[in-house]
């Protein structure tokens, strides 16, 4: 089915269009892996690309040093706030695509305008209210905050696959005797792996990698990784393979999500969840 | 049955009420506060304004009018317009790019599940790494610039990020005649649409609209000045770094989305076209990309609502003082939080929104009015 | 579940949960954007505090990046919340004063001052500059210098020239030097360092006398003595390298160092760069000089620590600000941090050869305040500072840009 798709001569330029591709996407990956494992000294514009000397292993360590007290909280954040909010978008969506109340579309469009709202803006209110109730500097304060501006996206995956489901399936459980929760239980969550997965992807890679929350609402005890990524980054005179290994390891979760998880996140997207 | 019904949906509210408040307070009521806040001159008295209980005074739009026309804010005019200008390339960029890559890897190459995983990875990067990698990437002493060496030739000297260059200058009072024109270009192509539609009355509707902004954007506009002086604005060149990262962290993302449209093709579909004689360009061009126009909708969507709130990449690129890539939500963070102008700022982030709002409120409508249909 | 599995189930998710156990003692939080190369200057003053107060708690908040403007966020997010930090770091002057203490924030200082002592240890010019309203408002822990011209004395040397001392002289050498080969005699880096040498150009053009006047509101930016500034300006610009903005300060400094340039206007946290991270030797490896025409006269720039009012650990915080001013404090923290101690009775044994030379002149010159690190100017000016660079940048214009300077800064009401 493959081979008939393109004739045989234009297959090599297709490779050669795909390598040209993918060393564009991979050549910042060199120079991080590059400046990550040079001595402090070595490193400099000029010889950017070349590579290094010595293999330096010592700034992963020392980047995995400042990161591990760090790692605890990114992993309960991205983890709690993820399934709750994934958790939630599929009761929600539940709602919205198979039990729509009158006024259910005006509440679904006002429930996904939060997702475009810019951060910054609402930054301070959004100070005051966590102090007040008292969440400010805990991690649960970020993941009450993480879940709620999540609730849009997650919202708006499940609800448009959940619509794929035909209601006759709805149906014929509901003839059975089977009410609200039940149907959820027995019809709609069994079938709902693929939405699941795209937006836990989604949910965890953004929470992973969010900076502005992170660093407003945290103090040094429940900060995650992303700020302590800043701080070796920071400083008058930085010596860039640290942050450079630092990101390296951050970013090792978020894709461990992708590799494991991959295959489902083109399928779950294919399973009409984000079909215009 | 029906009571059946009745009572799931009643359900179903009680179920979605959780996030209704949720939303409404931390959405809502923190953009009420906002808003509020950029109606009052917060700010502009050092003393009241990290007091511990500001006094401030309500002054109406006028934050609003200084930002659009106001001497001092002449950066904020140019962030909305570079904001346009990346927005434009950004997406076209990904759209590009993403299609490209999804139509090579539905031709299933060796190795399809490596470059796939290559061209997705940018996606699990925070904004701020992509920002570090490519601003040191980017450096006119070295990086990119660096590459021609490896084949030879002389290092490039194109100075990316810290360019100071601006092409396709126009100014700024020669806005309402710009804008006027193309909201009349907008309307008389949608009459277009609607009169092949068959749709005659939709179509003339529009006709007489476009000719009545027209004639205003010809007759009315160029007597209306916003800035008592002429104050250039274009595209900055320095945004060409930003866009390549941005491009460089999404298309990934993109191309999954093509992906998956391409893959749901029916494959009788593709035979069908092949025996009646289509070729591959026929193919794609007839068939293929008209069936991706929903994805390419999404996808400008979520890319759309990203550009414009673009913040982290640009922060950890050109840091807070590059005029040449500074973009609104930038200036609202350091307008805030290093000039203490709170009111301004709040302006500046309610201005970000009803960009947004422009955009997503007629997808979401549509969107909407197409599930009635159904 | 049987009773014990959920039992130890429960035990282990509240393990993860528990926060360290509360015991009697005091904490101090204090805050600070110090991190990188400058964290170990802080740590040994913390660790100064905690040997004499071993039952106090202290919470190192450091919030890094974007040069300062994330920690202000987050400080200023925190202060409007009514949740401030026992003390933090801030820029001594204007930064300080123009934003907190005129918003009724900060507590007086002035009974800790005179019962430490410090009314006498502190210059004069340096105490003018914490003061306003009839208080005093931060303790600084360090001084650096603003107005410093680096160059290395051997290619000097072998380009027969000597470090000049006015600007007329600065521009003949530059010239002379470009006739020699050097295209590009002043190395210039990003941004900010256009601010940091226009400070220097504006002190040298104008004197220290009318510098103050500036701030005070005495002296207007477009008076056509501060225009002759931009006109200056300018002319010192067109002998700096045309590729300034793709360097840090940093590379800046290693132009000069190379040979590609001859000179490099920097605070004297470069000398800190130079000694400790290149291991050039003072003197030898790197010379100095104040920045030409401001002989004499010391720029200053110090990070200092208050007291906010309404903390809830204020004798903690007395007791830091109280270690922070202390002969002892200042001699731990500044050969660290590459800095000279505010107090005039440091001891300088522990002190670099650059950092003995700084501290002479601190007795000696007459102290004014910096512009681009928060001294003199509230930050609603230093933040919009930016855009008059630009402006001038741009046109090349000094009128203009002494407009705008002054548009500024009766919008924001300097001097008031």
């Amino acid at each position: 089915m493959s081979a008939s798709r393109t004739r045989g001569r234009w297959r090599w330029l297709m490779y050669v269009v795909l390598c040209l591709a993918a060393s564009f996407f991979l050549m910042p990956v060199y120079m991080m892996v590059v400046t990550a494992l040079k001595d402090p000294a070595e490193i400099s514009l000029d010889t950017a690309w070349q590579l290094p000397s010595v293999w330096n292993w010592a700034s992963f360590a020392d980047a995995w040093q400042a990161f591990l007290p760090k790692l605890r909280n990114s992993l309960i954040l991205t983890v709690t706030a993820s399934a709750t909010s994934a958790m939630l978008g599929s009761l929600n969506g539940y709602v919205f695509a198979k039990w729509p109340f009158p006024g259910a579309k005006i509440v679904f469009a006002l429930i996904l305008f939060g997702m475009f709202i810019p951060y910054q803006a609402i930054l301070i209110p959004l100070f005051g209210f966590i102090r007040a109730i008292g969440l400010y500097g805990t991690i649960w304060g970020l993941v009450v905050v993480h879940t709620v501006y999540g609730l849009p996206i997650t919202t708006l995956i499940f609800r448009n696959y959940y619509t794929e489901i035909p209601d006759s399936l709805i149906e014929a459980s509901a003839l059975e005797g089977a009410g609200f929760f039940a149907i959820y239980r027995h019809v709609v969550f069994p079938l709902s792996l693929p939405g699941f997965v795209v937006v836990v992807i989604w949910q965890f890679t953004q929470i992973w990698n969010e900076f502005l929350f992170a660093v407003s609402l945290s103090n040094p005890a429940s900060q995650p990784i992303t700020v302590a990524l800043a701080q070796l980054a920071g400083g008058e005179a930085v010596r860039w393979n640290l942050p450079m290994a630092g990101a390296l390891l951050a970013a090792l979760p978020t894709l461990l999500v992708y590799v494991v998880f991959g295959r489902y996140f083109v399928r779950g997207l294919l399973a009409g969840s984000v079909k215009g | 049955m029906r009571w059946r019904k009745h009572t799931n949906q009643i359900t179903g509210f009680l179920v979605v009420l959780p996030s209704i408040v949720l939303v409404a307070v931390f959405v809502y009521g923190f953009i009420g506060r906002a808003l509020w806040a950029s109606l009052t001159d917060w700010g502009k008295d050092p003393s009241q304004a990290l007091a511990l209980n500001p006094v401030t005074r309500f002054i109406g739009l006028q934050n609003y009018r200084e930002l659009f026309t106001g001497f001092i804010d002449g950066r904020f005019r140019q962030d909305m317009v570079s904001t346009v200008f990346f927005t434009v390339f950004f997406l076209a960029g990904c759209l590009l790019f993403g299609l490209l890559l999804a139509i090579l890897i539905d031709h299933k190459p060796r190795g399809e599940a490596l470059f796939r995983g290559v061209f997705l990875f940018p996606f699990a990067l925070s904004f701020v790494v992509t920002g570090t990698i490519w601003r040191w990437l980017l450096q006119p002493g070295g990086g990119v610039n660096q590459l021609p060496t490896l084949v030879g030739l002389r290092p490039a000297t194109f100075e990316w990020l810290t360019s100071r260059q601006q092409v396709w200058r126009f100014d700024w009072n020669d806005l309402p005649v710009i804008i006027g024109l193309l909201a009349a270009a907008t309307l008389a192509a949608v009459a277009v649409v609607a009169r092949r539609a068959g749709r005659r009355r939709r179509a003339i509707g529009f006709a007489l609209g476009s000719a009545a902004v027209l004639g205003l954007a010809v007759g009315v506009a160029p007597g209306w000045r916003p800035l008592p002086f002429p104050e250039l604005h274009g595209f900055n060149l320095a945004f060409i770094g930003i866009v390549v990262a941005a491009v460089w962290q999404m298309a990934g993302y993109t191309m999954a989305l093509y992906l998956a449209g391409l893959t749901g093709i029916p494959e009788e579909l593709r035979e069908a076209a092949v025996v009646e004689g289509a070729n591959e360009w026929q193919l794609y061009t007839r068939i293929i990309l008209p069936l991706m126009a929903p994805i390419t909708l999404s996808a400008m969507i979520v890319l759309g609502h990203i550009s414009l709130k673009i913040f982290d990449l640009v922060f950890a690129m050109a840091g807070p003082d590059n005029a040449w890539t500074d973009v609104p939500a930038l200036l609202m963070f350091i307008t805030t939080f290093r000039g203490n102008q709170f009111a301004k700022g709040a302006a500046i982030g309610v201005i970000l929104l009803v960009l947004v709002a422009m955009i997503i409120v007629p997808y979401l409508r549509s969107q909407l009015r197409k599930g009635v249909r159904e | 579940m049987n009773r014990p599995g959920s039992f130890f189930l429960a035990a282990a998710l509240a393990s993860l949960f528990a926060t360290a156990p509360a015991r009697a003692q005091d904490k101090l939080e204090i805050f600070s954007w110090w991190a990188g190369d400058e964290g170990p200057a802080l740590k040994a003053l913390i660790d100064l505090y905690s040997k004499k107060y071993p039952n106090i708690q202290v919470i190192n908040s450091t919030v890094t990046g974007g040069s300062g403007v994330n920690a202000r966020a987050v400080l200023k997010t925190r202060m409007l919340g009514g949740d401030p930090p026992d003390s933090f770091q801030v820029h001594a002057g204007q930064e300080l004063i123009g934003t907190w203490v005129v918003a009724n924030r900060m507590e007086d200082l002035s009974d800790l001052f005179k019962s430490e002592g410090w009314m006498a240890q502190f210059p004069k010019g340096l105490i003018a500059l914490l003061s306003a309203r009839n208080g005093i408002w931060s303790v600084p822990v360090n001084i650096h210098r603003s107005n410093v011209m680096w160059y290395v004395p051997a290619n000097l040397k072998k380009w027969g020239v000597s470090p000049p001392k006015t600007l007329d002289e600065f521009l003949a050498t530059c010239k002379t030097l470009q006739g020699k080969g050097v295209q590009h005699p002043l190395a210039l880096g990003e941004n900010w360092t256009y601010n940091h040498l226009w400070e220097s150009v504006a002190l040298g053009v104008l004197g220290p006398e009318d510098w103050t006047a500036l701030w005070t509101g005495k002296l207007k930016f477009n008076d056509p003595k501060a225009v002759k500034v931009w006109a200056t300006f300018g002319q010192v610009l067109d002998f700096a390298n045309p590729d300034a903005s793709g360097l840090s300060w940093q590379q800046a400094t290693d132009r000069m160092l190379k040979g590609t340039a001859a000179f490099n206007v920097m605070g004297d946290w470069a000398a800190g760069y130079m000694a400790t991270t290149l291991k050039l030797k003072p003197g030898e490896g790197f010379g100095w000089e104040a920045s030409p025409g401001t002989g004499g006269v010391f720029m200053m720039l110090s990070d200092s620590f208050g007291l906010p009012k309404g903390v809830k650990h204020r004798d903690a915080a007395l007791k830091w600000l109280r270690e922070l001013g202390s002969k002892e404090g200042q001699d731990t923290f500044n050969p660290l941090k590459g800095s000279i101690a505010a107090r005039l009775d440091s001891d300088l044994s522990k002190y670099n050869a650059y950092l003995q030379s700084a501290a002479k002149d601190w007795k000696t010159n007459k102290v004014v305040g910096s512009l681009a690190h928060g001294a003199v100017a509230p930050e609603a000016f230093a933040s919009q500072f930016g855009t008059v660079m630009e402006i001038f940048l741009a046109s090349k214009n000094a009128e203009a840009a002494a407009n705008a300077a002054q548009a500024i800064a009766d919008q924001v009401g300097l001097g008031k």
